[in-house]
């Protein structure tokens, strides 16, 4: 947050100062922008963040490795389980540790159909934006059911925390699978709904193609990533370029355009959806019925109850584990993961203390809101709406 | 020097040491990932260098944290990750500068996307990054007084 000094004088050939937000709703949160008007073209966009700025890094460095998770959860909370495992990744990073198999299947599976939920609230709050109501109510008629889902398998439709430090929080219930497959047959019909209602719809067209273009090179030099940047022509896409959690056995593909406006960049979204429907379909036929949910690391990974039960040993660890945590070795790491908005990279430094020494969450909305001025200047002021829509910010996530 | 064999053969420290013997301090590896440590005085002409060589192609700066090692000096640790699109490459740089001159030069005309970042490491930490073109604070409120991040910053807050 902070001033910005700006000319203040209207009148013809002068610029007027409008502030958008906090409080506007198409900003989706409490985004402030100051644009500078001549008439209704913009000249100049600033955004002004830090209205949610919660400390979320600093409060990590408080907490012990598995508490923080908690707080992971809170960053992007239309994606809560793809912080959940950019984190869990980096600490497993910093321990030299990896989770079964089984449980890499699962977390593959859980955050596709995260990126499904998060991509059906960008298509309905940006069609809502942009004067389309009824689509905002078919999509979250399906993103209830991925709510659903998730609030099976951990207990939580949102605050989910489901993935920890070498594995997952629990065994999933049974029948857990068939709901999955339940919500994969009906998805492809639904996507058509949206799809007929906006796809050839000529408002749609009107509002958002040539809106908001903006070129590769600009993209990659603003740090873009994610659907933003795979609109301008550029196949960046962390799942692709670094596997993590067995996306290399995976058979997907990226889809990319070359417009770089705000309709390539719907386009890419469904198309994702699409991808991430075959990845979640691969993962259902992969994930073994049977087998560890979490790896074996004694005063690490907490010891299953049943052991605890006949073994001191575990229960000494499982005591040791909740009471004053593990100390990973010294050192930093950064994990990259492909978020449904982008790279979310996560930085973890190890002291040798039981407690991160500095934890950083590269948020993907963060650096995609930096473009909105590039976006933005020289268009209308109807078109900031689209184009503030289209980068798909997350103010959670842009001010931590 | 005490590095390994094969951190000395890193095609990368080599082409910066091949530009100036000084450009890099050490390599060092940590759970697979190669950290060049740079002296500040070579960062900026460093990353003109890997941004701009299309051998080396590292046109994504993906993020800059900054790291208070409080009150081990030198104090603060900035690192760069960056990504090669073209090469499907990573690497790390790594500057440290001292708490009584926290100062770097700033990349932001290398990299636009840096603006953000080390206005965000400015307002946490208290970096500042010479030849910035708008340093100032950014999720913090412009009146704010101290930088949360700093290790001898409570968590609680001053009260």
């Amino acid at each position: 947050m902070g001033t910005t000094t700006v000319n203040t004088v209207t009148g013809a050939g002068k610029v007027m100062v409008l502030n958008m937000g906090p409080q506007h709703p198409s900003t989706h949160g409490v985004l402030r922008v100051v644009l500078e008007l001549d008439g209704e073209t913009v000249v100049k966009a600033t955004p002004d963040i830090g209205y949610l700025h919660t400390g979320i890094e600093k409060s990590c460095e408080a907490k012990t490795y598995s508490q923080a998770i908690t707080l992971t959860d809170r960053i992007d909370y239309l994606a809560p389980l793809s912080n959940n495992l950019g984190y869990c990744l980096a600490v497993e990073k910093l321990l030299g540790l990896e989770a079964p198999k089984r449980a890499q299947y699962i977390r593959v599976l859980l955050t596709e159909l995260t990126r499904i939920a998060s991509h059906l609230v960008w298509i309905g709050t940006h069609a809502i934006d942009l004067g389309a109501m009824s689509v905002f109510l078919y999509c979250f008629r399906e993103r209830e059911e991925v709510m659903k889902i998730f609030e099976m398998v951990s207990g939580q439709r949102m605050m989910t925390s489901y993935f920890r430090i070498g594995g997952l929080a629990l065994e999933p219930p049974p029948g857990w699978l068939d709901r999955v497959e339940k919500f994969l047959n009906v998805m492809p019909s639904r996507l058509h709904e949206y799809e007929n209602l906006l796809t050839t719809n000529r408002i749609w067209w009107a509002r958002t193609k040539g809106i908001g273009v903006i070129s590769a090179e600009d993209a990659i030099g603003l740090g873009m990533t994610g659907p933003s940047l795979r609109s301008t022509g550029v196949d960046y896409d962390v799942r692709k370029f670094f596997p993590y959690s067995s996306y290399g056995e995976f058979d997907f593909d990226v889809p990319v355009r070359t417009e770089g406006d705000c309709y390539a960049r719907y386009m890419l979204r469904v198309a994702e959806i699409r991808e991430s429907i075959k990845i979640v379909k691969q993962a259902m036929a992969k994930i073994p019925p049977e087998g560890p949910i979490r790896s074996e690391a004694p005063g690490i990974v907490p010891p299953q109850r049943e052991k605890m039960k006949t073994e001191m040993e575990a229960l000494i660890y499982h005591f040791k584990i909740f009471t004053e945590g593990f100390s990973p070795p010294p050192g930093e790491v950064y994990q990259r993961i492909e978020s449904p908005r982008g790279e979310l990279g996560v930085f973890v430094a190890s002291d040798g203390s039981p407690k991160p020494y500095r934890v950083k969450f590269r948020a993907p909305s963060f650096v995609n809101l930096q473009s909105l001025a590039k976006l933005v200047e020289g268009r209308l002021i109807a078109d900031v709406v689209a184009c503030i829509g289209t980068i798909d910010i997350i103010l959670g996530e842009v001010d931590r | 020097m005490s590095e390994p064999e094969e951190l000395q053969q890193d095609p990368i420290a080599q082409r910066l040491r091949a530009w100036d013997p000084q450009a890099v301090a050490e390599v060092f590896e940590f759970r697979g990932e190669r950290t060049l440590i740079l002296p500040r005085s070579h960062l900026r002409r460093a990353a003109e260098l890997l941004a701009g060589a299309a051998d080396l192609g590292f046109n994504l700066l993906s993020d800059i944290t900054g790291v208070d090692r409080f009150p081990i000096e030198p104090r603060f640790e900035l690192n760069y990750h960056l990504v090669s699109i073209p090469h499907k490459t990573v690497i790390r740089l790594r500057v440290s500068v001292h708490g009584s001159d926290p100062v770097v030069p700033s990349v932001t005309p290398v990299w636009p996307t840096a603006n953000w970042h080390e206005r965000e490491i400015f307002d946490m930490l208290g970096v500042r990054f010479e030849g910035h073109p708008d340093l100032r604070r950014i999720l913090m409120p412009e009146d704010w007084e101290g930088h949360p991040l700093r290790k001898d910053y409570p968590v609680e807050g001053y009260r």
